[in-house]
């Protein structure tokens, strides 16, 4: 299991980041991702391996100001 | 009886300050540095609400220039369409406090920039307008800027209500007001009321911080 947003997720093994994220509907220029206390750059979500125990927080934008 | 138009004196006005927040936030807030990224909806009131609340330094990043469509919820006058955001604010925040310290880039901000125009810059308000943009601005600056705190908006379309606009801690270093739902994509409009709410969000938030409280 993985915590996303508080919640848990069943991880699948070898599943990166970016998979994640697609699996759960986000859309990648509207985020920032938080990865175990760190922000994690877009350049690194495909090669970020999810591992029992990670902690993410996915905040996603809408549009106005 | 008539107006005074005398201009009041750094003193006075440090003085006025004082007596209404106490000394010690009032050499805080006149010692603290907040850049504001964006002048829009919620930028062009955040500014005047830390003007107003006495912190000494603002930093102002916009491109664009004031428009018509801009005045049903932004700071902005008719005397002022056709001005750079950049610029009119800068009068309006003179108004405010004429020794206020400004600095101002009129520039588009993008990945390559960001980290430059900011370099000195403790505090961050996010008020752009697009949901692509927000996330460009955090990612980059909070990923190279190991030291940075923003504050930032997602969510105060329509005319929903109040109560439904927060402050949360979304990051270590990463603040968001807003209901986070109630987006521009869905062709809900943006009025002063929800827009303002949100950026007097951000601007109470961004005081907390310079005055040592991090909780929400």
């Amino acid at each position: 299991m993985i915590r996303v947003n508080g919640e848990e997720f069943p991880l699948r093994s070898g599943m990166n980041v970016r998979e994640l994220i697609e699996e759960m509907d986000f859309d990648e220029t509207k985020i920032a991702v938080e990865y175990n206390g760190e922000i994690l750059p877009k350049s690194d979500y495909e090669k970020t391996v999810l591992k029992e125990g990670d902690v993410l927080e996915v905040v996603s934008f809408v549009g106005g100001g | 009886m008539t107006g005074q138009k005398r201009k009041p004196s750094r003193e006075e006005i440090r003085e006025s300050l004082r007596k209404r927040h106490g000394e010690r936030t009032q050499r805080v807030l006149e010692n603290s540095k907040v850049a504001v990224a964006g002048l829009g909806g919620l930028g062009s009131h955040v500014a005047v609400m830390l003007a107003r609340a006495g912190v000494g330094s603002l930093h102002l990043i916009d491109f664009d220039r004031v428009d018509l469509s801009n005045l049903n919820r932004q700071e902005y006058w008719i005397s002022q369409l056709g001005q750079y955001k950049t610029e009119a604010m800068r009068e309006i925040l003179l108004e405010i406090n004429p020794y206020l310290c400004l600095k101002t880039d009129t520039v588009r901000l993008d990945e390559q920039n960001i980290l430059e125009i900011f370099e000195e810059d403790p505090i961050v308000c996010e008020a752009f307008d697009r949901a692509e943009n927000k996330a460009m601005l955090i990612n980059t600056l909070l990923a190279g800027r190991k030291d940075v705190m923003i504050v930032a908006a997602s969510g105060m379309a329509g005319c929903h209500s109040s109560n439904t606009i927060q402050t949360v801690q979304k990051m270590k270093r990463l603040y968001l007001c807003g209901d986070e739902k109630s987006g521009i994509e869905e062709g809900e409009s943006l009025m002063a009321p929800r827009v303002t709410i949100c950026a007097a969000h951000q601007a109470n938030m961004i005081i907390r911080l310079l005055l040592g409280e991090t909780k929400v």
